[in-house]
């Protein structure tokens, strides 16, 4: 062997020459893998078969007949095990994209204040992603959910902003807006002002980079966004009247409700995920080098545009990669929820639904289909913000 | 390298799934006990006691068993399982056995591949609540939160019932009877729901049994036994005469007490075919000659285990009910040993 590559390869025989060798062996794995898979697949069937246990996907059109407390989507217990699936989904995709929003303003500020040059507001948001990352997550999912139904009981709820919100161990029940006449008006009015947003925001940088005179974007975008459909409310005589919540019989009806599992869950996730996140932010911006501020002041920037034009463009590139994986846990983490009875896509689909139909490879396979397509769906999106924001070498 | 570790995958694939099938007097033979799974932890009917053993009316079917294989009833390994996980334990050949607390229906015996050889608790689905909320009836039920363990049958009698009465609920879906007592106990949930005999296992376990009352209605039947996989009829048949040497064990007064005396000194041809002083009853199944007898000597008969678990002398205080003999007006009936 030693010689060979010393002398170089020999010509003449095939299985000698390095790369038809390379070939040979990965079509000899790729093979090996491919019938390894059928083997398991078609052993499977036929004992599945030699059991008794049907298989197929017809279960999906069968009645669940179950319920489940908390769903998105119109629901019950005569519904199909197919609905109980987006039922899940959505129950899945809720918590995780509050939990994704929470968690990365939390882990934003938490990043940046870890940088402070106050000692004690420094110390508390280290202690604070120390003990947060090191405490496993289930613990804390089950501590979130202790705490809030050790709350009141319902008859006991305690109320504030003068009797409409009611919170206990049950929920925090809110009062639901009810859209009246010329509701829609303030929908056009808010869609035009998110249109408008980023058309404005172009021009100014266009103007700004001709003239070098500057507009102030943030605050004309949230007086735009506020005030269009506050004008068109005004205009149309607020058209929203309030279902509140009232105590009936054994708990309260009508309104919204907040429940403590789906709070927990979400609790959980934003503070757990947000101590990486700070993490990861305090070192996208200690890796921008020092010198870029101090060359931003000697140009006389104020640091507030230092920060936003100098060292975010710069730090963003490091921080977005490993924020991406953040997201990522934080939605596949979301699937704990079954240790505290939120009804996401693991718990109802792949738990009630598996145990009611036995259909275990089926349902299992679509469960694990789901949490990778929606992986692979934050990885893209997050990917193409990534390439947004890397910066451009000229 | 790689050849060698796939063969090695493969032969361990091929051993886990050629398992599940036929040859599984002569497995538990060969690894010397009954691999058996019971509840995480019901009182009365599984749970560990206080040395730390399983103990229950569930527990003395798998001991039942081991004791008519190997006679002796301590040859079993117990997998506590959650109402999720027993069917999967049991059709992978995790367990040989699942005695835990499991309705018969029709879904399961059929399409789930198992094979239900009988019935060891007659029990229905009741409602349990706080003697303070002054709930009489589960008619007055509406719009209250209902605990109830996920994987259940309960959770689609609780789903029919109130549907039919045209009343709400919320449903509060927890993994384990344990984690159930705990959000139950505070108050997450106005009522907890589970077959009657559960719903008396948890009360005694709580920490003041007083404050809490079962309600009068019984919404389902729930014929509880235990299982084992479709396609294995000799082990099938063990599990089934276990149960049915328990019941004519009683049927025929034998007991734990008495069983090596009346297999020496009776003349009833039924308690000498049972305990095996005539007939071949055991050969026919695979087993020794005293099966039965060790059966009985070692674990008791059906009502020795019953009274011994469940009885009115425990902290469950179970009546037998559904659950006596049919010679005793109730519903508890073995075929013929002959």
């Amino acid at each position: 062997m030693a010689t060979e590559t010393i002398d170089g390869p020999k010509r003449g025989s095939l299985l000698n020459d390095q790369r038809t060798r390379a070939i040979i062996f990965q079509a000899l794995a790729f093979f090996l893998v491919v019938v390894f898979f059928i083997y398991i697949g078609t052993n499977t069937v036929r004992n599945l078969d030699a059991l008794g246990i049907s298989t197929g996907f017809g279960f999906l059109d069968s009645p669940a007949g179950y319920d489940i407390a908390m769903s998105l989507i119109p629901y019950e217990a005569t519904n199909t095990h197919g609905r109980v699936f987006f039922v899940g989904l959505f129950n899945t995709l809720s918590v995780a994209i509050a939990g994704i929003f929470a968690a990365t303003i939390l882990g934003v500020v938490m990043g940046v204040l870890r940088l402070s040059k106050n000692w004690l507001v420094s110390k508390l948001v280290y202690w604070y992603v120390e003990i947060l990352r090191n405490i496993p997550l289930l613990l804390q999912i089950l501590f979130w959910y202790a705490v809030l139904i050790t709350l009141p009981h319902p008859k006991q709820s305690i109320v504030f902003f003068g009797e409409t919100f009611h919170l206990n161990k049950r929920g925090l029940y809110m009062p639901e807006p009810i859209a009246g006449d010329g509701f829609g008006l303030i929908v056009v009015a808010l869609v035009v002002a998110l249109i408008i947003v980023p058309i404005m925001s172009k021009m100014a940088k266009k103007r700004q980079e001709a003239t070098g005179q500057t507009f102030p974007v943030f605050w004309t975008s949230v007086a735009l966004i506020l005030g269009l459909p506050l004008l068109a409310a005004a205009i149309t005589g607020f058209p929203v009247t309030y279902d509140y919540a009232e105590l009936k019989g054994f708990n309260f009806k009508g309104g919204m409700v907040l429940r403590p599992e789906f709070v927990a869950l979400w609790f959980a996730l934003t503070v757990y995920t947000a101590a990486f996140i700070a993490e990861i932010v305090r070192a996208g911006i200690q890796a921008v080098s020092h010198g870029q501020t101090e060359a931003a002041f000697s140009l006389g920037l104020k640091p507030s545009w230092t920060t936003r034009m100098i060292i975010l463009p710069q730090a963003l590139r490091v921080i977005v990669p490993p924020l991406t994986s953040q997201y990522l846990n934080l939605t596949k983490n979301s699937s704990l929820a079954i240790a505290i009875g939120y009804p996401d896509l693991v718990s109802t689909f792949g738990g009630t639904s598996l145990n009611q139909t036995g259909q275990a490879i089926e349902i299992i396979m679509i469960t694990m289909l789901v949490y990778l397509s929606i992986s692979l769906l934050i990885s893209m999106m997050m990917n193409y913000y990534n390439k947004r924001i890397a910066l451009v070498e000229r | 390298m790689k050849l060698g570790k796939f063969l090695f995958a493969a032969a361990a694939v091929t051993a886990l799934s050629t398992g599940a099938s036929a040859g599984t007097l002569d497995d538990v033979k060969a690894k010397g006990f009954v691999q058996c799974g019971v509840t995480t932890g019901l009182a009365g009917f599984g749970a560990p006691n206080d040395q730390g053993q399983w103990a229950g009316f569930d527990v003395d079917f798998c001991r039942a068993m081991a004791a008519a294989i190997f006679g002796d009833a301590a040859k079993v390994k117990y997998t506590p399982t959650t109402s999720k996980e027993r069917f999967t334990a049991l059709q992978s050949g995790e367990i040989d056995v699942l005695a835990r607390n499991t309705t018969w229906t029709f879904s399961r015996d059929v399409n789930l591949g198992f094979e239900f050889i009988g019935v060891n608790y007659y029990d229905g689905q009741g409602f349990m609540v706080r003697k303070s909320l002054g709930v009489t009836s589960a008619k007055e039920l509406d719009g209250a939160s209902v605990c109830i363990q996920t994987g259940t049958t309960t959770e689609l009698n609780l789903a029919d019932y109130f549907r039919s009465n045209g009343m709400s609920y919320e449903s509060v879906v927890i993994e384990t009877s344990a984690e159930g007592r705990g959000v139950y106990e505070e108050e997450r949930c106005d009522v907890y729901t589970t077959d009657a005999s559960g719903l008396a296992a948890q009360r005694s376990t709580m920490s003041d049994p007083s404050e809490h009352i079962l309600l009068p209605e019984i919404i389902s039947k729930e014929p509880l036994g235990p299982l084992v996989r479709h396609g294995d009829n000799q082990w099938g048949d063990i599990a089934r005469w276990t149960l049915g040497a328990m019941i004519v064990a009683e049927e025929l007064g034998v007991t734990s007490a008495n069983a090596d005396e009346m297999a020496s000194t009776s003349k009833n041809p039924e308690i000498l075919r049972l305990l095996g002083g005539e007939g071949d009853m055991g050969a026919q199944l695979g087993l020794p000659a005293d099966w039965a007898k060790n059966i009985v000597k070692q674990v008791g008969n059906y009502g020795e285990s019953f009274e011994r678990n469940l009885g009115t002398t425990t902290p469950l205080a179970l009546e037998r009910g559904l659950n006596a003999l049919w010679t005793d007006g109730g519903i508890l009936y073995a075929p013929p040993m002959r």
